[in-house]
């Protein structure tokens, strides 16, 4: 426990102490949200109705950017080699990476998406809905995304290809996300998409640190 | 408490490194694993640490196989490679810290005096220089003790000093009944060492 809790700490405080990279990653969500509006025009009816969409795909490619860190660092510079030499399993390894991941690069994410949506005109229930199905849904994309990361590790240009590896995995968590927000506008119950949501992280939580354990073993030899 | 390696063969992408290496350690020895570069150091020191899997042989310690209980083994054994494995937003100190409380130790303070590593201590680790990193990331000899030291390359970047000094602290570990490897250039002309040339072996395979 004393390790983990370690573990996890380390990679918050250098999350923070790198914080240029949380930025940059805000800063694209803001933007890549914002060019909507002004590529497919002001009509708010619209924007309303395809804000949830682009909400989730704008968080997710945000995310994207996040991923090669997870493990590359680490991996380059000899520390990841020491901690499998440590206490830990690698299993735990990763998923204390994937728990500081989550809280340092996606929950930023979650916290601004309520300002953004209200630019794109989602309704006020709309906004709850999003906050609550990113809350539950985007622990798939950081794990998920460690399997990424983990069989890219080794690559010195790993980026494109993990892009292409996990955006295709991610298309159940975008429609059941999207769904949940359209049927919280349309008045009707999100709780069946939530629960999809629910299952498909808590499904990823016990498959993804495994796999992404793999990988890592892997590459270190 | 002893090291035992019988018959390891190494093969790294289709080509034999080295065949047949026998070797043992016991408490208040020092192996001395000698070679041409490429001769195979690296990748014997990486098998003996768990990091890397023979193509044959086994490594064992106390009696037992290492890959039955993998866990205990590296309970026993401190590694230091090639890369620092040091941090660069965080200092020296912090670094230490942090593998002390991974591995569940508490002895940083010790560390940076054996090391001299007081004065730099709180810098960031991005501006020290290669030998400044070398001994951080040696500081975590102490900081998180272990009986069996593999080192890859020791006192590579040290200054005439601070080997002076890195021996010493070596012969101490032995004197309390440590043990280490030690693949290396330079002669440091330690006591109670016994050698392992590894371009007997390779020439013997070729």
């Amino acid at each position: 426990m004393r390790s983990f809790l370690a573990l996890l700490k380390r990679d918050m405080l250098l999350a923070y102490r790198q914080g240029s990279a949380l930025t940059m990653t805000l800063s694209f969500f803001v933007i890549a949200v914002t060019l909507f509006p002004l590529g497919v025009g002001p009509e708010l009816n619209v924007l309303a109705r395809i804000g949830p969409g682009v909400l989730w795909v704008g968080a997710l490619l945000a995310c994207l950017l996040t991923l090669d860190r997870i493990f590359q660092a680490d991996f380059e510079d000899g520390t990841l080699e020491q901690l499998m030499l440590g206490p830990l399993s690698i299993e735990f390894i990763v998923l204390t990476k994937i728990i500081a991941h989550w809280v340092m690069s996606v929950l930023p994410l979650i916290a601004i998406t309520p300002i953004l949506a209200i630019s794109l005109n989602v309704h006020a229930d709309g906004i709850w809905a999003m906050i609550f199905s990113l809350l539950i849904g985007s622990p798939v994309l950081s794990l998920i995304g460690a399997v990424g990361a983990a069989l890219t590790v080794a690559m010195r240009r790993g980026g494109v290809l993990l892009s292409l590896l996990v955006l295709p995995l991610y298309i159940p968590v975008l429609i059941f996300g999207v769904a949940s927000v359209e049927a919280a506008v349309a008045l009707m119950p999100m709780a069946p998409h939530l629960m999809l949501l629910g299952g498909l992280s808590l499904g990823a939580l016990v498959v993804c640190p495994f796999a992404a354990a793999a990988a890592l073993r892997l590459a270190v030899e | 408490m002893s090291l035992y390696a019988q018959s390891l063969t190494c093969i790294r992408q289709d080509r034999l490194i080295f065949n047949a290496v026998d070797l043992s350690l016991n408490p208040g020895e020092i192996l001395w694993v000698k070679g041409r570069n490429g001769s195979g150091k690296t990748s014997l020191l990486r098998i003996l640490a768990c990091l890397l899997k023979p193509a044959t042989g086994i490594v064992s310690w106390n009696g037992t196989d290492i890959e039955e209980d993998p866990e205990h083994y590296k309970e026993n054994l401190q590694y230091v490679g090639h890369q620092d494995a040091l941090k660069m937003a965080m200092s020296a100190r912090e670094n230490l810290e942090f593998w002390s409380d991974y591995t569940e130790n508490s002895t940083v303070d010790q560390a940076l005096d054996a090391f001299q590593l007081q004065p730099i201590a709180d810098h960031p680790t991005q501006i020290l220089s290669a030998g400044q990193k070398k001994r951080s990331n040696l500081a975590r000899l102490i900081a998180c003790p272990a009986p069996l030291w593999i080192l890859d390359e020791p006192v590579s970047s040290l200054d005439t000093d601070y080997i002076g000094l890195f021996k010493d602290l070596l012969e101490k570990h032995v004197r309390n009944g440590g043990m280490a490897l030690l693949a290396t250039h330079q002669d440091l002309s330690l006591s109670r060492v016994r050698q392992l040339d590894l371009n007997q072996i390779s020439e013997v395979a070729r």
